[in-house]
């Protein structure tokens, strides 16, 4: 170890203590630390925008997860509901009746106005409950429904009531009889439940992601049906199989340069080959999964390619030494010891495949629906098609919604990454 | 290998899926102006028991041109457009077998021009200061220039002194078709200009209504916004100065931040669009494949809540949601339409 006391340092041939030297390392000095101050900016940038977006995310999606409903009684005359046909019975009478019974002595333009405060779906949902009961004809029947949307957004504040009433969407009536309601306590803010079990709906209290949800797993299940066994065979060939040549090399090329195709183009090709030559149903998880594995398809081929030849060749020699054909090398070890690798490359795909919009909307997938599909050949949305629909909708109760829909798609992504980092970190084998 | 068993299976599965199967979801694509109230029959359709239809938005050209593609499950049942159907679309139509068409106009939608609540002038602008301030090119001394205009107090001195910027919907949409037809060539006819030219030859004339006054300015002022409405009331917040075009419903569903600039003198409101007191209205449609009813499971029912007096009359729910009704009379005739499946005569142009 050389001492760094400056008075015994000249003895080397070399003048520690020089003018010129000292320059020379504090210059050093400097430009390192440059290096890091930049590093150190880039670094605090990227979270920066990270964080605004998902603060700017969660500062107008958070109203989304709590929706106001109200408490109200209904009264089941048995002279308004007729037992016989309790589905075709005249609902919006019945709903009109226990709104009166709420607010009484309101003649009838008042009363319409009041009735405004309930979903359009409060009707729905208490047809639905007698007609799955239809012993409750003649009882009263206390049921929680949501509030419509101006409503929604009075309780929650993004109404301010300091507009002028002509400016704004609820009038200084309509906010008297809502205090009147929380003031006995009938209105609440529970977790909005139905964001994640009903279909799409014009009505923001009443839009969900189930649709979306159903839409999305359909297409994954095709992408991945067909992707995988496609990609990991074009894999296990080129990678075991495939003579070094001119033409493997090309394949090769086109796979790596495939992989950066923008994802519009495979939409025009879906809609070109999919739509219109084989006639397949407009906007199905079906279609939508197809064009989905194509896209997906050189990210698997590679993360594949890449896994098997991580392999060593030993363990490949070894099983020919014994005796194995190619075929039985491939299956026996080779492919469960690449396994992990390439379950990581296809989760990876998948993250992808469930982000990509813009291919989706050329198919036909930005459809409004307001059932989830019950097969894949059916028409449905995806997350972010349903997410593009609810950003183009100009109701206010969307704005918050559409917040929410992406802060859902990308807690699913973001699961999706840590799964496939953790069957990385379990099964993965150094050698 | 279990997981390849599963993926076999599922193959097979798509395999035999059948191509161009017999559907019970009625589809409907077109305008994205149409879309919310077709959006909300669909809805109400579904509530009383029916498949839930399908509804797309995909503009009014391009809903033309899926709808006119031919007869069969693969295709559309109905169109919504935010125009008539031009000539040369129902060309396609009968070229593609689609002969018995049902053209309905369902009401009137009005073309609001919007500025944030921050503004305090209270806007008011004639159709011809409208065309002023976004043309590509106006007459200045008797010449036609490029648009010098900078600010709203170069076309008038009693307007603001602030500069021109307006949001508006890109060449695709059928709004922006509406707004050119609407807006620009009424404000462009009023010019002395134009006036002048129509005097001493037609023929110049229509050509310059067709060509120069159509054309949106590009140098900055008038900025195309995307199909997205949301985005350009989002801006106008952002920027007061700044007003924004887009269909009535927006600015009804805005109108806490949002208010309206008066044309003529006229405030845009369901009472003025409905008169046409307010000058930037127009008409919206559903066209309807009449070879698809009694083929398409629930179509004609459907049709019938489109056109119940719930739905498109006085109070209802299309009402509720912006549409400017019909007149009882015109009611009464679409609805005659829409259930006997009145077949539309060829368009003029």
């Amino acid at each position: 170890m050389t001492d760094t006391s400056p008075s015994s340092q000249t003895g080397a041939g070399f003048d520690w203590t020089s003018d010129a030297y000292r320059e020379r390392l504090r210059k050093r000095r400097r430009s390192e630390l440059l290096l890091r101050m930049a590093g150190l900016v880039s670094i605090s940038l990227a979270i920066g925008f990270l964080m605004l977006m998902l603060g700017s995310l969660a500062t107008t999606g958070y109203k989304a997860f709590t929706q106001t409903h109200v408490t109200i009684d209904v009264r089941l005359d048995p002279a308004l509901v007729d037992a016989e046909d309790v589905a075709g019975s005249n609902w919006r009478r019945v709903m009109q009746a226990a709104v009166a019974e709420m607010f009484p002595g309101l003649e009838d333009r008042a009363l319409r106005d009041v009735r405004a405060i309930l979903s359009d779906g409060a009707t729905f949902m208490v047809r639905d409950r007698v007609v799955a009961d239809p012993t409750l004809i003649g009882s009263v029947l206390t049921i929680r429904v949501p509030v419509s949307d101006p409503f929604d957004q009075l309780n929650k504040g993004t109404v301010d009531r300091n507009t002028p009433e002509a400016n704004r969407r609820v009038s200084d009536a309509q906010i008297a009889a809502f205090d009147q309601l929380v003031a006995a306590g009938r209105i609440s803010t529970p977790f909005n439940w139905a964001l994640f079990t009903s279909a799409d709906s014009r009505f923001p209290e009443l839009a969900g992601l189930k649709g979306a949800f159903v839409g999305t797993g359909y297409l994954l299940l095709v992408c991945f049906a067909i992707a995988l066994p496609v990609g990991i065979g074009a894999a296990i060939y080129l990678e075991e199989f495939a003579p070094k040549n001119r033409i493997s090399d090309l394949i090769e090329v086109n796979i790596n340069n495939l992989a950066a195709v923008p994802s519009v183009v495979f939409g025009l090709l879906a809609l070109a080959v999919f739509l219109n030559w084989f006639g397949l149903m407009r906007g199905s998880p079906l279609v939508g999964g197809l064009t989905l594995a194509l896209m997906s398809l050189p990210t698997i081929i590679i993360a594949t390619r890449a896994s098997l030849k991580a392999v060593p060749p030993s363990i490949r020699e070894a099983a020919l030494g014994i005796g194995a054909s190619r075929q039985q090398v491939v299956f026996h070890h080779v492919l469960p010891l690449a396994m992990p690798g390439i379950m990581t490359g296809t989760i990876i795909a998948m993250a992808q495949a469930i982000g990509e919009t813009a291919p989706l909307l050329l198919i036909g997938m930005n459809a409004f629906i307001t059932a989830a599909p019950s097969t894949p050949f059916e028409s449905a949305t995806t997350l972010p098609t349903q997410i593009f629909i609810w950003a183009d909708s100009p109701e206010r109760g969307f704005v918050s919604r559409t917040s929410a829909a992406i802060l859902v798609l990308l807690t699913i992504l973001v699961m999706m990454n840590a799964l496939a980092i953790w069957l990385r970190r379990r099964f993965e084998r150094r050698w | 290998m279990k997981s390849f068993q599963i993926t076999a299976s599922v193959l097979a599965l798509a395999a035999i899926a059948p191509m161009a199967e017999a559907r019970d979801q009625i589809r409907i694509v077109g305008s994205s102006t149409v879309f919310p109230y077709t959006q909300a029959v669909a809805e109400e359709f579904a509530n009383q028991g029916g498949a839930a239809p399908v509804v797309e938005s995909t503009g009014t050209g391009g809903g033309m041109q899926i709808f006119c593609a031919g007869v069969g499950a693969d295709h559309p049942d109905i169109t919504g457009a935010s125009r008539a159907m031009k000539k040369s679309e129902y060309e396609l139509c009968v070229q593609n077998g689609v002969t018995d068409i049902t053209e309905a106009m369902i009401g009137y939608d009005g073309l609001a021009i919007a500025i944030s609540r921050a503004n305090e002038t209270d806007w008011d602008l004639t159709l011809e200061q409208v065309y002023k301030a976004l043309a590509a090119k106006v007459p200045v001394d008797g010449q036609l220039v490029d648009n010098p205009y900078k600010k709203w107090s170069d076309i008038d001195a009693a307007l603001p002194d602030t500069p021109i910027l307006a949001y508006g919907p890109p060449p695709t949409s059928g709004t922006r078709d509406a707004f050119v037809e609407l807006a620009m060539h009424v404000g462009c006819a009023a010019t002395d200009y134009a006036k002048a030219l129509k005097e001493a030859n037609a023929d110049d004339y229509k050509k310059f209504v067709e060509e120069d006054c159509s054309r949106m300015r590009q140098d900055g002022p008038f900025v195309e916004a995307g199909e997205n409405d949301n985005l350009i009331v989002q801006r106008l917040e952002a920027d007061p100065n700044a007003v924004g075009i887009f269909g009535y419903s927006f600015l009804y569903e805005n109108l806490d931040k949002l208010k309206d600039v008066k044309i003529n003198g006229v405030e845009a409101n369901i009472d003025t669009i409905a008169s046409f007191e307010y000058p930037i209205s127009r008409p919206l449609f559903i066209y309807v494949k009449n070879a698809h009813r009694g083929v398409i499971p629930g179509l004609n029912e459907f049709l019938a809540t489109y056109a119940s007096e719930d739905a498109l009359g006085k109070g209802g729910y299309l009402e509720e949601r912006g549409l400017v009704v019909l007149s009882d009379e015109a009611l009464a005739a679409v609805q005659d339409a829409l259930t006997k499946g009145v077949n539309m005569a060829a368009p003029q142009k």
